[in-house]
């Protein structure tokens, strides 16, 4: 008895002192300052002239400068660069650039590192940035604090370009000695300075003493954390393991209002979901690629609001244009239209098709894409269409789109600043996008002269021309803009999210 | 013996030079074009045209693997073609989290599995046999997924006991080491531990009712070292077997218990590269996984041998 007992007190005790050693494990140490982001994706390398991907981009906005940046409402606002102008004849761009700015090795930021970091982006070898600055014939310095672009030709979205990765500067020396692997411990001027990175596990970045806007610098450590699973990344946020967490499920957004120690930010993003059409490579020569017609009663039989209500319980902006009905490009003249199937009907009666009208309808895998095609397959079905729904992995649905192998395609667009980022290489004939193969003279010479003038008003008449066009042909239906959904703890204080999703971190305190 | 030795290292050549042969070909059949992935969202032709060249996806594929293999010869893996780490700084910086992972939900099954194997199995029929076999048919069937994120909810959200994900290196700080991977190694070992009750249970069953465990008993022994000394012993050696395998299955990498708890380990590193169609990584981690399993192969047959003469044959 006595023995059992020993026995008993034994084990006990064995268990208090293996709770002992795990309790505190929990809470790892972590020092006051360290903002911890969790992230939907692992980056891609981090080089601002070989990055590719949005969630890169968001890594970039702690460490790489840019010459310029945006604010809330799309203004362009100087970051490294002070002011920009363009000559009468919109072919040279001068740049002023900001004084007493350092990079993380200590070199000085100038006119000549400004010109080689745009020269790398222009002619380094598998450089992801030489079509963004396509236009740029050469760079030169004019004086330490002032860099000159000559374009082929006047190319308005420009400036735009350079409040991207196109933008960001790196220390010419650091990138001549790491040559294309640059981007394993990359350099730059941002306020925060690389220290290190595991794959797919963490990227660790501290504070910068000597960043030109320091005095708004107050966290110490930005460790970004790829976690893929979404409902992860919220449990992490609420067990206090991560401040801030970037794409929130739409339908999380209740839970995070409901909780006292989170806050949500939000923006209507730059970019769209939408439905390409094949109109010009469909080999199978189906109603939708043949009749204008068609196209437009597939587009009457939806219902946006509806589709935005089911997907994001009415987050998401309904839309009809490439760009967001916030934006001030917006052609407000085209509203959106409300949906008619009637109309739709006596449209395919018109165009002398007889319903049902079977699309080999493509969606890239995913719970968003798939529930909004089918609340389309299920409005479209109304109206005499039979959108057969093929749900293929994201890389095997880009092939089989640039060979032409669907009729309709649910694509979206991650969005650019410039409306030209939006519409271009998308409308085009035969552009790298064009995945319509969709052709028309009129709007090619829209999109090329929205190139050309700066002027807002004249540009916007420009884009006018091309809604109508594009609108009325319909290469490519625009259903709705996703919202941007930021969730982080209310430990963080003064975050805003800005249209293009990136998480800025400049101004930002913890608690 | 040295000669049987031999014999089986000759054997792994051609063994491995079929996987290579497999991994690549069997790569080839996946849809899509790592090109058209890596370009990015804008995918600009001319871009797609230099990442062709650049990674030689435009030669045909026989001069592909020719390349691969004599960078694999030489210990050069190429580069991943996402982020241009050299593969074989990732299968280093992965491996000894994956096999961290799989020891601890190895020794967890053992710890689990094995006695309650043995206290159903000498308990028969009573409720502590209904109850071992309640838990292992609840191991098996329930998915790793929920599990995972239901002690997430439990020990990270609720307790504030554990961090919900991410991973410390051992050598970094083993407390938090043990604290990140202790609830992955719990969901993956808790279905081992469930087939390894199952097979404990059954081989003491078997052995409880031979000769010589009767004898033993009949010499008077008492119960407690029948049961431990006697027929334990012989009824392990095919659960230890089992165990072993798991762990070879264990080491190629939990896919879904890693993505959960953001365990960057093998699964981890070869689901992402597959969806990226990061083709150099897949090659070298579905190769390395496969050296493992053969090496582990190759122990396990000398073992045997020394084990039993009669096989040197």
């Amino acid at each position: 008895m006595v023995n059992k007992g020993m026995a008993a007190m034994k084990i006990f005790r064995l268990a208090v002192t293996a709770a002992a050693l795990l309790l505190p494990l929990g809470a790892t140490v972590q020092a006051q300052t360290t903002l911890r982001i969790g992230l939907a994706e692992d980056p891609d390398i981090l080089d601002p002239t070989m990055a590719r991907t949005y969630v890169g981009r968001i890594v970039f906005a702690a460490f790489c400068d840019k010459l310029f940046d945006i604010d809330e409402k799309l203004n362009i606002v100087p970051q490294l660069a002070l002011s920009h102008e363009t000559s009468a004849d919109g072919k040279e761009v001068t740049i002023k650039l900001r004084p007493g700015v350092k990079f993380h090795d200590g070199e000085a930021f100038n006119a000549e590192a400004a010109k080689f970091s745009l020269e790398r982006h222009l002619t380094f070898p598998g450089s992801f940035r030489k079509p963004e600055l396509a236009a740029v014939d050469h760079i030169d310095v004019v004086d330490p604090l002032t860099i000159k672009l000559t374009l082929k030709a006047p190319y308005s979205p420009l400036v735009a370009q350079l409040t991207d990765r196109a933008g960001m500067m790196v220390s010419p020396k650091a990138a001549k000695e790491a040559g294309d692997k640059f981007g394993l411990r990359p350099v730059c001027a941002g306020p925060y300075k690389f220290v290190e990175r595991v794959q797919q596990d963490r990227m660790v970045f501290e504070k910068f003493a000597d960043y030109w806007n320091k005095d708004n610098i107050h966290i110490d450590r930005i460790v970004y954390l790829p976690l893929v699973d979404a409902t992860v990344r919220l449990a992490n946020l609420k067990s206090g393991g991560l401040d801030l967490i970037e794409r929130l499920l739409a339908t999380d957004i209740k839970e995070v209002k409901s909780d006292s120690k989170l806050k949500l930010s939000s923006a209507i993003e730059l970019g769209y979901q939408g439905v390409t059409l094949n109109v010009g490579k469909d080999k199978a020569k189906g109603p939708l690629s043949q009749s204008a017609k068609v196209r437009q009663a597939l587009d009457l039989s939806l219902d946006r609001d509806a589709i935005s209500q089911v997907v994001s319980n009415g987050e998401f902006m309904p839309g009809n244009q490439w760009i967001n009905p916030d934006h001030p490009y917006y052609q407000k003249a085209f509203p959106i239209q409300k949906r008619d199937v009637a109309k739709a009907k006596a449209l395919l009666k018109e165009a002398g098709v007889t319903p049902p009208v079977s699309v080999d309808f493509m969606v890239s895998k995913g719970a968003e894409t798939e529930a909004a095609a089918q609340v389309i397959q299920s409005m479209a079905a109304e109206a005499g269409f039979d959108m057969k729904l093929r749900v293929t992995e994201f890389a095997t649905s880009l092939k089989q789109a640039e060979a032409g192998e669907y009729q309709a395609y649910l694509l979206a667009w991650s969005g650019r600043i410039d409306p030209d980022g939006n519409s271009y290489i998308f409308q085009k004939t035969d552009a790298p996008q064009n995945y319509s193969a969709w052709s028309s003279k009129e709007a090619d010479k829209a999109l090329d002269d929205g190139r050309l003038v700066t002027d807002q008003a004249q540009r916007k008449a420009i884009y006018e021309k091309l809604a109508k066009i594009v609108l009325d042909e319909k290469p490519l239906l625009y259903i709705y803009h996703r919202r941007i959904l930021i969730a982080h703890t209310t430990k963080l204080e003064g975050y805003k999210q800005m249209p293009d999703g990136l998480v800025r971190v400049v101004g930002l305190k913890l608690k | 013996m040295l000669n049987f030795l031999a014999r089986r290292v000759v054997q792994l050549i051609p063994t491995l030079f079929f996987v290579s042969i497999l991994i690549f070909s069997l790569q080839q059949l996946l849809p899509g074009d790592p090109a058209l992935v890596m370009a990015g969202e804008e995918r600009d032709p001319d871009v797609i045209a230099q990442i062709r060249q650049q990674y030689r996806l435009d030669q045909p594929v026989p001069v592909q693997y020719v390349y691969w293999v004599k960078g694999v010869l030489s210990g050069d893996f190429g580069e991943s073609l996402r982020n241009k780490v050299p593969v074989r700084e990732l299968i280093a910086q992965k491996l000894p989290v994956t096999m961290q992972l799989a020891s601890m939900a190895i020794v967890i099954a053992f710890l689990i599995g094995i006695p309650a194997g043995i206290i159903s199995a000498v308990k028969k029929g009573t409720a502590w046999d209904y109850g071992a076999n309640f838990f292992a048919l609840w191991g098996i069937s329930t998915p790793n997924f929920w599990l995972g994120i239901m002690l997430i909810f439990l020990f990270s959200i609720k307790l504030g006991w554990l961090p919900a994900s991410g991973y410390v290196p051992l050598t970094e700080n083993w407390r938090a080491s043990i604290a990140s991977t202790i609830m992955p190694a719990f969901v993956l070992g808790n279905a081992i531990a469930a087939i390894l009750m199952r097979h404990t249970r059954s081989a003491m069953l078997q052995v409880l009712e031979s000769d010589y465990v009767r004898t033993a008993r009949a010499k008077g022994l008492s119960e407690r070292s029948v049961i431990l000394k006697h027929a334990m012993r012989n009824a392990l050696t095919p659960v230890i077997t089992l165990g072993a395998l798991e762990l070879g299955t264990l080491l190629s990498g939990a896919v879904l218990t890693e993505q959960i708890f953001s365990i960057p380990g093998f699964g981890k590193l070869i689901v992402d590269a597959v969806f990226n169609r990061d083709y150099a990584v897949v090659q070298g981690v579905v190769l390395t996984t496969a050296t493992i399993y053969i090496t582990l192969n190759l122990i396990a047959d000398i073992a045997y041998v020394l084990v039993n003469p009669r096989l040197r044959a």
